[in-house]
C-alpha cells in the first residue's frame, strides 16, 4: 500500500473542500485534496449551481425571445437540439472542473482520486482504481457534501423517476413533469423544463412556494410561474406513486389538486441530506447531529480536535459560498489564526426568473422576533432600468434598525436580483446605514439603484416614490 | 411547593406547543428565568418563570401542546435564594470549566434561530434562509481547553512536543449568540479585535451610530494594556503622561527622521510614565550564589527539554518568587487609593518581560504557585514564543502579581527597574558572575547572581523589602527552601 503524509487533507472536493484545500496550499502548508471525482467540483460544479444555471440561462434566452413579439421583433419557435444542449451544459462543467483541477495542480496540491475511510484521528485509507493508499495527516478537513434526498414512501424504481442530479442530465424533455416539491431546486429545474416545453406541475405540501423566504418576494415570482407552469398545487401531498404505461400516476391529497393524474415523468426535489456516513468516522470522536450534520464548534473543529468539518455536511444553509468561508476559517484556525465562522450576513439566491435574493434579518424573521425595524420598499415599477427591459415586476426592500437606520437585512426579487444582492451582504457586514446607501451615488439607468432608493424611501424621499415618511427623520 | 402555570402570552393567544425545557428537575430557578419555548400561532416565545425556588416536578415535555393556565412545573420556594450573582462569578473564578452563560443577565428574547422543525415531507426547502447566521459559539464544553496551561497536577507527557500551531486555545471567545444585535464593525474589525484578543462587543465605537473602526479596537486595547481608566476624554492618550514641553527643532543642528511609533511603543511609553509619575520607587540590591541551582539547572536541564519546555534561570526565578510572594503578601497587592484600601491578591501570577522585535510585551505565567518547575519551563518557553510570533492575547498579558526582567542574557551587573504598575515589585536580574567568596577559610569561585528588586515604598517598607530579597537570596542558595515552604 502507498503511504502518504501530508499536514493537511481535505476529504470532499467541493467549493469547499477544494477552496480548503487551495487555501492550505497558499499559505505553505502541505496538501492532500481526496475526491472520487477526476477532477475537483464536487456537486455544484458537476451537478448542481453550475449545470443548472447553464440550462437557467438557455431558459432565459427561450423566454426573451418569446416575450420580444410583444416589442415588434417577432422570432419562430425554438427548434431544441437536446442533445447539442446537452453537450453545451457538459462543455461548461468539463471546462471548469479541469480549469480548477489545473489551479490545484499549479498550487502543488497532491490531488487523490478514490474513496476515503478514516482510520483514526490522524490517518485515512484512499481506494482508488490504482490501489490503496494510506494517508497519514496532522489536520483533516471533512467537505463531503450533501445528496437528494428522497421520500421512501414514494421511492419508485423507475427510470421515469427524476432527481435533481439526473433531471440535469436532461435525458428528454417530457411532454408532462410532476415536480415534488416548491423549494428553489424544485422551481428552477421546473423552470427550466417549461420553458423548453414540458407541461410542469408543481406539488407543494405547505401553503407557500419556497417556505421560509419572505411572503412578498414570493408573489412576485409565483405570479410568473403560474403563467409558466401548468398547474402549482399547494398545500397539497402526494400520497402515492405508480408507474402506468408509459408514465407514472401520482395520488394526491389536499386542497389544491385534482385527485391523481398521469405524468410523463416526475422530478423529486424535496431537499438535501448531509454526507456525514464517512467510512471510520467512528475511529475518530467527530460527533453527528441528529439531523445528520458533523457538529462543530465556531471553527468549524469537532470533537476530534484534529478534525475539522465545512459545508453542507456541517449545517445549513447548504450553500456553497458557506462552504468556502467555513474552509477559509477552518485553515486559519489550523494556521493558529483566532479565526471564528460568524458572518452576519449570508446570501442566498433563486435562480428563477425573476430571481430572488436575501440575506441578513428578513421581514419574517423580524416580525417573529418582534424587532425594531423597519423595512423600506421600492417596487421596480418606478425603476427606470427594469421599464426599459420591459421587467417592473421586481421589488427592492432593506430592513433597517428603526432608530439607526443600520442595514440588518435586505430581500429582492426581480430580474438579476442575485448580482444586486452582494451590495446588501456588504452592507449588512460593514454596518452600513441607511444614510450611507442613499448618500452612495448609484450609476443610472441600473437595477442597482433600487437599493439607493429604497435607503431614500426610509427617509420619505425617494425621488421615483412618494411615500412620505412616518414620522420625521433627519 | 408551588405551581407555576401558563401565563397569558397575548391576545387570542391560548394555547402552544412545547418546543423545549429549558430547566431540569432539582435545578434552582429565578423569577424570570425563561423555562421553556412556546411555540404558538403568532411567535415562539421562551415563557419567564414568574416564581423562584428548586424545580420539583416538570409537568410537560417537549411536543406537549399547552394551554393558558396549565401547570407547567412546581417549585419548591423555600429552597429559593436568588443565586444569580453569586453562581456566575464562581464559576469564572473557577476558571475551567465553561460557565453557564447567567440565566438573569441580559434577558434576550431568545435564541435566534430556532431550528427548523423536521418535516416528514420536507418541503423540498433545502435552502432555508440563513437565519442561524447570526453568531456561531465558539468553545463548546469539553472541546479545546480553555485559557492555557496543562493541569497543575498532570505534567504534559514527555513524548508529546508542544504543538505550536494546532490548537491554539479560543483566548477570545467570540460572542455568545444571544447577545443581542452583532456589534456594528465591519468583517475586517472584526477579525483585528479576534486576533489580538479583544471582545468586539467591549468595544465603544466612535463612528456614526457607534460604528466600531480599527482605531477603535487598537484604543480598546491600548485601554486595557494601560490599565487606565476608561473614558478618559482625550480620544489619545499621549504617550507621555505630562503634557509634553514643545520640543526644539531639532533640524537646526542637523538632519532627523522622524518615524511613528509603533503600537507596543506607545503602550509601553504610557505605562513607563504612568508607573514612573505614581510609584515612589525604590530599589535595593543583593547577590544570590547560584552555583549549587546552577548545578542542579545542568542536570535537569535534558529532562526538561524532552518535556518540550527550557529550564533557564528565569524558569527557576518564576517558581522562587511564586513561592516567595506566599511569604510575603503585600509583594501580591496593589494600592486602591480611592477606597484607602490595599488589595490582596489570592492568586499567583508571573510576569515576564519578553524582548521582541517590536518592543517589551510581559506574558503571564497564571498560578505559577501551582505549577511545577517542568510546567513552568514549558509554559515560559511557550509564552516567550508567542510573544515573538505576535500570538500573545490580551489577557496572556494582564492580570500579573508581580514580575521578573531579566536581561541576563545580556549582561549589566544592576538596573533599577521600573515597577509594573498596578503591581507593587519587580525583580530584575543581570548575568551572573564568577566571583571569589570566602568560604570554608578560603576564596572559592562562586557564581554570583545580581538581584535588584525595585518596589512601590508606599505599600512597601525598606526592611519588608530587604526581608523579601533576603528570601530570595536563601531560595535560591538552598531550594530546598521551595519544598519546604512552598
Amino acid at each position: 500500500m502507498a503511504r502518504e503524509a501530508t499536514q493537511v487533507a481535505v476529504l470532499g472536493a467541493g467549493p469547499g473542500g477544494y477552496a480548503a484545500a487551495y487555501y492550505a496550499a497558499d499559505l505553505g502548508m502541505q496538501v492532500a485534496l481526496i475526491d472520487e471525482e477526476k477532477n475537483p467540483g464536487g456537486v455544484c460544479l458537476y451537478r448542481g449551481c453550475i449545470p443548472s444555471k447553464a440550462l437557467l440561462h438557455v431558459a432565459k434566452v427561450i423566454d426573451e425571445a418569446r416575450h420580444a413579439g410583444a416589442w415588434g421583433v417577432a422570432f419562430q419557435e425554438p427548434a431544441i437540439d437536446i442533445a447539442k444542449l446537452r453537450a453545451h451544459k457538459q462543455a461548461i462543467v468539463d471546462k471548469l472542473t479541469s480549469g480548477v483541477g489545473q489551479v490545484g495542480r499549479l498550487r502543488k496540491v497532491k490531488y487523490v482520486q478514490g474513496r476515503a475511510t478514516l482510520t483514526g484521528a490522524h490517518s485515512m485509507t484512499v481506494s482508488g482504481s490504482s490501489g490503496d493508499t494510506e494517508i497519514e495527516f496532522e489536520h483533516a478537513v471533512l467537505a463531503t457534501g450533501s445528496h437528494p434526498t428522497r421520500i421512501p414512501s414514494l421511492a419508485l424504481d423507475s427510470p421515469r423517476m427524476l432527481d435533481s442530479t439526473s433531471a440535469l442530465e436532461l435525458p428528454d424533455v417530457p411532454r408532462s413533469l410532476l415536480v415534488i416539491g416548491g423549494g428553489y431546486i424544485g422551481l428552477e429545474l421546473g423552470t427550466v423544463y417549461a420553458t423548453l416545453g414540458s407541461a410542469v406541475s408543481v406539488v407543494e405540501m405547505t401553503p407557500g412556494l419556497l417556505p421560509g423566504v419572505d411572503r412578498d418576494l414570493v408573489n412576485v415570482l409565483q405570479k410568473r410561474l403560474e403563467k409558466l407552469f401548468a398547474r402549482i398545487m399547494l398545500n397539497t401531498k402526494v400520497v402515492r406513486l405508480a408507474e402506468e404505461g408509459n408514465g407514472i400516476r401520482a395520488v394526491f391529497e389536499g386542497e389544491g389538486g385534482p385527485a391523481d393524474e398521469r405524468f410523463d415523468r416526475v422530478l423529486m426535489a424535496v431537499g438535501r441530506r448531509p454526507n456525514s456516513k464517512i467510512p471510520g468516522l467512528d475511529s475518530t470522536r467527530a460527533q453527528v447531529s441528529q439531523k445528520g450534520f458533523i457538529e462543530t464548534d465556531g471553527q468549524r473543529r469537532t470533537a476530534e480536535p484534529s478534525i475539522f468539518a465545512i459545508g453542507d455536511v456541517a449545517g445549513e444553509p447548504m450553500l456553497a459560498h458557506k462552504a468556502s468561508h467555513e474552509a477559509r476559517v477552518a485553515i486559519d484556525a489550523i494556521a493558529g489564526h483566532q479565526a471564528v465562522f460568524e458572518p452576519l450576513a449570508i446570501p442566498a439566491v433563486v435562480f428563477t426568473e425573476p430571481e430572488i435574493a436575501w440575506c441578513g434579518l428578513t421581514e419574517t424573521q423580524a416580525t417573529e422576533r418582534g424587532a425594531e425595524v423597519d423595512v423600506a420598499k421600492f417596487p421596480w415599477g418606478a425603476l427606470s432600468r427594469a421599464i426599459t427591459v420591459d421587467r417592473p415586476e421586481g421589488l427592492t426592500k432593506l430592513v433597517l434598525d428603526r432608530s439607526s437606520g443600520r442595514v440588518l437585512g435586505v430581500g429582492i426579487v426581480g430580474s438579476g436580483a442575485g448580482e444586486l444582492i452582494a451590495e446588501g451582504v456588504l452592507s449588512v457586514e460593514m454596518g452600513a446605514t441607511a444614510e450611507d446607501m442613499r448618500l452612495t451615488i448609484h450609476p443610472h439607468p441600473t437595477l442597482s439603484e433600487s437599493l439607493m432608493e429604497s435607503a431614500e424611501v426610509f427617509f420619505g424621499q425617494s425621488t421615483h416614490v412618494y411615500k412620505p415618511a412616518k414620522s420625521r427623520r433627519k | 411547593m408551588t405551581e407555576f402555570k401558563l401565563p397569558e402570552l397575548g391576545e387570542n393567544v391560548t394555547t402552544g406547543d412545547v418546543l423545549r425545557v429549558l430547566v431540569k428537575p432539582g435545578e434552582t430557578i429565578a423569577r424570570d428565568q425563561p423555562v421553556i419555548e412556546l411555540e404558538t400561532e403568532k411567535a415562539t416565545v421562551e415563557v419567564p418563570s414568574s416564581v423562584a425556588g428548586i424545580v420539583k416536578d416538570i409537568r410537560v415535555k417537549p411536543g406537549d401542546q399547552v394551554q393558558v393556565g396549565a401547570v407547567i412545573l412546581t417549585v419548591d420556594e423555600n429552597g429559593s435564594g436568588e443565586p444569580t450573582s453569586a453562581e456566575p462569578a464562581q464559576a469564572a473564578a473557577g476558571g475551567a470549566k465553561p460557565a453557564e452563560p447567567p440565566k438573569d443577565a441580559a434577558p434576550e428574547p431568545r435564541q435566534p434561530q430556532a431550528e427548523p422543525k423536521p418535516d416528514q415531507q420536507p418541503s423540498g426547502d433545502q435552502r432555508k434562509p440563513p437565519a442561524d447566521q447570526k453568531v456561531v459559539s465558539m468553545p463548546r464544553a469539553a472541546r479545546p481547553e480553555p485559557a492555557a496551561a496543562p493541569r497543575p497536577s498532570e505534567p504534559p507527557k514527555a513524548a508529546e512536543p508542544p504543538r505550536p500551531a494546532a490548537a491554539p486555545a479560543p483566548a477570545a471567545a467570540p460572542p455568545p449568540a444571544d447577545r443581542g444585535p452583532a456589534a456594528p464593525a465591519s468583517p475586517g474589525v472584526r477579525r483585528l479585535a479576534r486576533e489580538i484578543g479583544v471582545d468586539i462587543n467591549e468595544v465603544q465605537g466612535t463612528g456614526p451610530d457607534g460604528r466600531i473602526s480599527e482605531e477603535d479596537v487598537k484604543e480598546h486595547a491600548r485601554r486595557i494594556l494601560s490599565s487606565l481608566p476608561r473614558g478618559a476624554a482625550t480620544p489619545r492618550p499621549s504617550a507621555g503622561v505630562p503634557a509634553a514641553t514643545p520640543l526644539p527643532d531639532f533640524t537646526r543642528w542637523g538632519e532627523v527622521e522622524r518615524q511613528p511609533m509603533s503600537n507596543i511603543r506607545r503602550t509601553t511609553s504610557v505605562r513607563l510614565s504612568h508607573a514612573w509619575n505614581v510609584v515612589p520607587h525604590v530599589t535595593q540590591f543583593d547577590k544570590a550564589d547560584m552555583t549549587g541551582m546552577e548545578e542542579l539547572r545542568r542536570k535537569y536541564r535534558e529532562q526538561v527539554q524532552e518535556a518540550g519546555g527550557d529550564l533557564t534561570v528565569t524558569a527557576l526565578l518564576v517558581k522562587v518568587l511564586a513561592v516567595a510572594v506566599k511569604q510575603f503578601p503585600q509583594f501580591n497587592a496593589s494600592l486602591d487609593l480611592e477606597s484607602d484600601e490595599i488589595i490582596f491578591k489570592k492568586y499567583v501570577n508571573v510576569g515576564i518581560a519578553v524582548d521582541t522585535e517590536r518592543g517589551l510585551l510581559v506574558p503571564v505565567i497564571r498560578h505559577a504557585d501551582q505549577k511545577n518547575l517542568t510546567q513552568i519551563a514549558i509554559e515560559v518557553h511557550q509564552l516567550a514564543q508567542r510573544a515573538r510570533e505576535r500570538k500573545l492575547t490580551l489577557e496572556e498579558m494582564s492580570g500579573g502579581s508581580m514580575t521578573i526582567s531579566n536581561l541576563g542574557g545580556i549582561g549589566g551587573t544592576y538596573f533599577s527597574p521600573i515597577v509594573n504598575w498596578p503591581e507593587v515589585a519587580i525583580l530584575g536580574v543581570s548575568r551572573g558572575i564568577t566571583e571569589p567568596v570566602w568560604r570554608n577559610n578560603t576564596f572559592e569561585p562562586r557564581q554570583l547572581l545580581p538581584l535588584s528588586l525595585s518596589y512601590d515604598h508606599r505599600l512597601i517598607d525598606g526592611a519588608d523589602a530587604m526581608r523579601f530579597l533576603r528570601w530570595v537570596v536563601d531560595a535560591i542558595e538552598q531550594p530546598f527552601l521551595l519544598s519546604l515552604v512552598g
